[in-house]
């Protein structure tokens, strides 16, 4: 099996985060819009753990603030959210891809915590705040759904070689 | 001992390292932040943005109009023909209600007319679409597929058929965010048409319930009242319906716990209507200020009132201060003339709109 070229791992890198973008706003039925998981920071976790070389802070921190602009948010705010999770992933980078996925999908659940405490935070301080229990439902949903992720992710790097 | 590092980036031309990388760029999101909550320039970097960023909403819009199409273009005849009477019925009722509110408009723009302030009567009406476009769970706010091209301004006033819907918060160049009445963070002055009692209505952020925490015990609201718009604070046409009063609960000592009912259907509606209206003009009721300038030299000071957000505002140049001065000595021992001048120094917001 050839590994992919560079090129396609960063196209491959900015069609997963254009498509987490696109989930990120398709409308849901009521019930489902809270537990929505947030594909995109995902999908960037997955490429900071596979491909460090290619996934870094830029590409992170430029995906956070279309977030920004897609959801009508305070510029940045996402922004900074995908930034310090990017950047905790790069640290902690060698030690997750030992690790067995239920272990990893702790660690993600981990980092998606801290990302909406962070969210939560900046939104209290700009004053948007939401303090139900329900904001943090995609916290869970999105530690379900990583051992899919990188299923998903897996299959799709190794089939076009 | 070799340490393993944990960036693994090709070590000839890695970039910066990676904490000041990161530093660097949480220091540029944390200034975006305090400049979006600042500085309006910042609007005009998610502007350019947002037209990239265009294409992915219309593409996750697209489906669903295209269903709705395929499903209204292959709607069985009868179904339509059911829907056709049900209109027709429905105008023939609306045309009787329109007779008689035609003289009284007539009427009424009459009386406002002596006034000088032909104030809230909608002149230009757009019909935008709400986008099949999830922002936020947890605020209530939805895009329009209008923006800054088709005239659209910030805080301008958006309705639906049957009430005040919301106002424009962020104007991007072929999008708008409205933010609902029903959002939290969004509170109308409102006036029981019954009893005249004014008062506030502020969003809960839930879509059917809009709470009333500035009415005393003793006022006059009751279950069942229709709240309208007063037109306070010059975002909103005044008149128009906003809410029911839903429940009054007079158990505390000082303030009644009132809700009410959003008369627009906030989360159905597929079109909505945005409106121009002109200002109204609080200044005009006591007849001479001498504070009053001539309308060409400032728009602004003949309606503080009215501190309405719109942009388009077109301040006239300021014509030569000495003139200004000269004028407004003039003007203000003769009471009548002034009054009439404020009231067309008002619709200064798009003038050109107004003159269709």
């Amino acid at each position: 099996m050839r590994p992919m070229s560079m090129f396609a791992r960063r196209l491959l890198y900015w069609l997963s985060m254009a498509a987490g973008l696109v989930l990120a706003i398709v409308p849901l039925p009521g019930w489902l819009d809270p537990v929505r998981p947030d594909l995109a920071l995902l999908a960037m976790i997955y490429f900071v753990l596979t491909s460090p070389r290619i996934a870094g802070l830029g590409y992170a921190w430029l995906s956070g603030l279309f977030l920004d602009v897609l959801r009508g948010m305070v510029l940045g705010q996402h922004a900074l959210g995908f930034l310090v999770v990017g950047y905790l992933t790069h640290k902690l980078q060698l030690r997750m891809r030992m690790f067995p996925i239920v272990q990893q999908a702790v660690i993600v659940m981990l980092l998606l915590a801290l990302y909406h405490f962070l969210m939560f935070w900046i939104d209290g301080l700009t004053g948007h705040g939401f303090t139900g229990w329900v904001r943090w439902l995609p916290v869970l949903s999105g530690a379900l759904l990583w051992p899919l992720v990188v299923a998903l992710g897996d299959s799709l790097t190794r089939r076009s070689s | 001992m070799v340490e393993l590092s944990h960036d693994s980036r090709p070590i000839i031309g890695r970039g910066p390292p990676l904490t000041a990388y990161f530093l660097t760029l949480a220091a540029i999101s944390v200034g975006l932040m305090v400049a979006d909550q600042r500085y309006q320039q910042i609007d005009r970097i998610r502007e350019s943005m947002s037209t990239v960023i265009y294409p992915v909403q219309r593409a996750v819009d697209f489906p669903f109009r295209a269903t709705d199409w395929v499903t209204g273009s292959f709607a069985d005849r009868s179904r339509l023909r059911q829907e056709n009477l049900e209109l027709t019925a429905r105008l023939r009722l609306a045309n009787l209600q329109l007779q008689r509110f035609a003289v009284l408009e007539e009427e009424n723009r009459r009386l406002r007319d002596m006034r000088a302030a032909t104030a809230g009567i909608a002149e230009k009406v757009l019909v935008a679409s709400i986008l099949n476009v999830d922002l936020d769970p947890f605020r209530h706010r939805v895009l329009l597929d209008m923006g800054a091209r088709d005239g659209v301004f910030k805080g301008q006033a958006v309705l639906d058929g049957d009430g005040i819907f919301g106002q424009v918060s962020k104007v991007n160049a072929s999008t708008a965010e409205v933010i609902l009445i029903s959002d939290a963070e969004h509170a109308i002055p409102v006036q029981s048409n019954r009893s005249g009692v004014r008062t506030i209505a502020v969003g809960t952020g839930d879509e059917n319930t809009l709470s009333l925490p500035f009415v005393t015990v003793e006022s006059d609201l009751q279950q069942g009242d229709l709240l309208l718009s007063t037109g306070m604070g010059g975002v909103f046409p005044p008149g128009y319906p906003v809410a029911r009063v839903s429940k009054v609960k007079r158990a505390g000592s000082t303030f009644a716990l009132v809700e009410a009912k959003p008369t627009a259907k906030l989360d159905q509606a597929r079109e909505v209507l945005l409106i121009w209206f002109k200002e109204p003009v609080f200044e005009a009721e006591p007849p001479a200020t001498p504070v009053i300038v001539p309308p060409a030299t400032d728009p602004q000071a003949a309606a503080p009132a009215a501190a309405g957000p719109t942009p388009p505002r077109t301040a006239a140049p300021a014509t030569d201060p000495a003139s200004t001065g000269g004028d407004a000595t003039v003007a203000a021992p003769t009471a009548n003339p002034t009054p009439a001048a404020t009231g067309d120094a008002a619709p200064a917001p798009a003038p050109q709109e107004g003159a269709e």
